[in-house]
């Protein structure tokens, strides 16, 4: 899922001092399961930001919504009726839906309440990590189903680097070194053999450097 | 309720946002939990909320945790008096008084 | 074997003896004083000067400016490139302006991550890993081709080195990824700084049992401690890196004014164990901000003079 992380108090507050009348609208997927915006966490702002206006001497509203997704036109459609009296959302959606709510409701100021962080697992409750990037072009059968992209961070194709210490990578004791994880993983499915085949150079052009990405599919369009 | 786990973050903030001076959450002795953690969620709940109160203006000290095992009623009291006493030196919530002025 | 470039670093080891390369690390500035000066104190210890590239990932004069300095004082660079920093149009790039100054030597490496460095909110590449910038090199060299196939005009011709650490995990792989180096292209390993020699030896033997020492030329990577502080220091905070406790305790023993000295003297014992060993085709002395002590190094070891008529 998509993993993010709630935008500190302050941060937010600073976006929409100006406005007298908010959304905050959540959204109950991966920011849900990962409770950085889901409507227990829409809650929690609103009621924060509630006390902080009120403490500032302004009359502030604050309204709650928590959207099955913000990334599907059907979920964000529900808010037509609504949101024309709203001066400003803060979306609590990954960076993917406060952008299409952005794009939907053209004439609304939208701000984001998360910081998007990545796609990754939960590990257990409270503890979220890396686990892929999105290069487009998927080599995990040749690396025993462990990512070098997205979990070396130098995203070696041929690792490990000389830095490689006790199994975690260089840059930090709690980064497992994802070669050390290949290659135990290779070992223990007894293709440690694989391990001297050069990777060749990769095509990058499906990932972030060739530019912003579209998938799509003639065969069920309509 | 029947277990300071149940206690949620927004039903404290909640209650600042309504007014309340102070809120005060009485839980089993850690490791005594009937309910195994569930006071252990209720510590980690208010220091979330001590947070948020410091950073909107209402001040975290008006929230505070005690834990006693069920049959220590005269300290349950000398807790009270305590909060009480505190609340009182803070003074009213700032909120009620801002508003006020807005009014 | 007979060489395929006129690196005077190929001819050396070509010629079955012993080869000797040290490093310079260029300055935080533009004044090129600083190389110049280095090269001045070890020219006549070495066949070859490795320049290292943004070492540890501080912002530095550049290897490749570096290199064609010492060219212009006529000696023989080794052109040290990391894949953190530039995408393949910029490697490719910067080995034709490497050879356009007849610099004939480059190493191939991956770069510290650079968290480490003065610039940890940057950005890195990465687009090519050190064992693909390998197969470039070779590519460009023996078919005269650039990675898209166009073909290039005065194809580059250089001796294509990496880096190899015995002492980093997991072990039972770097014998391996030596092997996978070689196939890459590899022609000449320079290692890390060896302290364990036990170690160093085995990682030998098991490449000597896969024939890979007649593959490929090895350089002993040699570094003198300057004191028992930086002995720790190497061994509990440089990754990848082995300081046995022996050693430490070696140059603790010895009082401080005399452990210079002594690291001078387990580094000369170090080259002069190795030279025995089967595999080793030289030495790479790395004695980082310490360069006035390579000809001493150089000499007690029994390598100079270096060989002048090749």
């Amino acid at each position: 899922m998509i993993v993010a992380n709630k935008k500190p108090i302050e941060e937010i507050i600073e976006m929409v001092k100006g406005y007298r009348k908010i959304l905050i609208a959540g959204c109950n997927e991966c920011v849900t399961v990962c409770e950085a915006g889901g409507k227990k966490e829409v809650g929690v702002l609103a009621s924060s930001m509630r006390m902080f206006f009120m403490n500032e001497g302004l009359k502030t509203e604050i309204d709650e919504i928590t959207l099955e997704r913000q990334c599907d036109h059907e979920y964000l459609e529900e808010l037509r009726n609504s949101i024309d009296q709203y001066e400003a959302v803060v979306s609590l959606a990954c960076g993917v839906g406060v952008q299409f709510m952005a794009e939907k409701y053209f004439a609304t100021h939208v701000y984001p309440g998360v910081n998007t962080c990545f796609m990754g697992v939960t590990e257990e409750r409270g503890v979220w990590s890396e686990r892929c990037q999105g290069c487009g072009k998927c080599i995990l059968d040749r690396t025993a189903g462990i990512c070098p992209i997205s979990r070396c961070a130098k995203r070696l194709l041929n690792g490990p680097c000389g830095g490689s210490t006790k199994g975690k990578c260089e840059i930090s004791k709690d980064l497992d070194c994802a070669w050390q994880l290949i290659i135990d993983r290779l070992k223990e499915l007894g293709r440690l053999d694989e391990y001297e085949e050069i990777a060749p150079i990769k095509d990058w052009s499906t990932e972030r450097a060739g530019g912003p990405r579209k998938v799509v599919r003639e065969d069920v369009r309509q | 309720m029947p277990c300071t786990g149940k206690v949620d973050l927004l039903h404290i903030l909640r209650a600042f946002e309504r007014g309340a001076d102070g809120v005060y959450v009485v839980g089993c002795m850690e490791g005594d939990c009937r309910f195994d953690r569930g006071n252990l969620r209720a510590r980690k709940r208010v220091e979330q909320a001590k947070a948020i109160l410091d950073k909107v203006g209402v001040g975290g000290e008006r929230v505070k945790m005690f834990n006693l095992s069920s049959g220590e009623g005269p300290r349950f009291a000398e807790y009270a008096v305590e909060m009480t006493k505190k609340i009182t030196e803070m003074g009213p919530n700032p909120i009620k008084e801002a508003m006020g002025k807005a009014a | 074997m007979s060489v395929k470039t006129p690196s005077r670093l190929e001819k050396v080891l070509d010629s079955g003896q012993l080869a000797v390369t040290s490093e310079c690390g260029p300055p935080r500035g533009s004044d090129p004083e600083a190389i110049t000066r280095k090269a001045e104190m070890i020219k006549e210890h070495v066949d070859a000067i490795n320049i290292t590239d943004n070492q540890t990932s501080v912002t530095r004069l550049s290897s490749l400016a570096s290199c064609i300095h010492l060219k212009l004082m006529g000696l023989e660079p080794i052109l040290q490139m990391v894949v953190r920093d530039r995408n393949r149009i910029a490697l490719q790039s910067d080995i034709l302006g490497a050879a356009s100054f007849d610099i004939h030597n480059i190493l191939c490496l991956s770069g510290d991550h650079q968290t480490f460095g003065d610039s940890p909110q940057g950005q890195n590449v990465f687009d090519l890993d050190s064992m693909q910038l390998i197969q470039t090199v070779r590519l460009m060299r023996d078919e005269g081709k650039f990675l898209g196939g166009d073909p290039i005009k005065r194809p580059p011709a250089m001796f294509v080195g990496a880096a190899a650490n015995p002492f980093a995990d997991p072990f039972e792989i770097r014998v391996p990824r030596l092997a996978k180096k070689i196939a890459a292209g590899v022609e000449f390993i320079q290692t890390q700084c060896i302290y364990n020699l036990d170690k160093f030896e085995l990682w030998m033997k098991q490449a000597r049992d896969r024939g890979l020492h007649e593959k490929v030329y090895i350089l002993a990577g040699v570094t003198p401690f300057k004191s028992a502080g930086m002995a720790k220091y190497m061994k509990n905070r440089v990754p990848g890196m082995d300081v046995p406790d022996e050693v430490v305790k070696r140059m603790a023993g010895v009082p401080k004014e005399k452990q210079a000295q002594e690291g001078i003297n387990i580094c000369v014992e170090t080259i002069q164990r190795l030279k025995e060993l089967e595999g080793v085709s030289g030495f790479h002395i790395m004695a980082i901000e310490w360069e006035e002590k390579v000809p001493e190094i150089v000499e007690r070891s029994g390598l100079y003079p270096r060989p002048k008529d090749l």
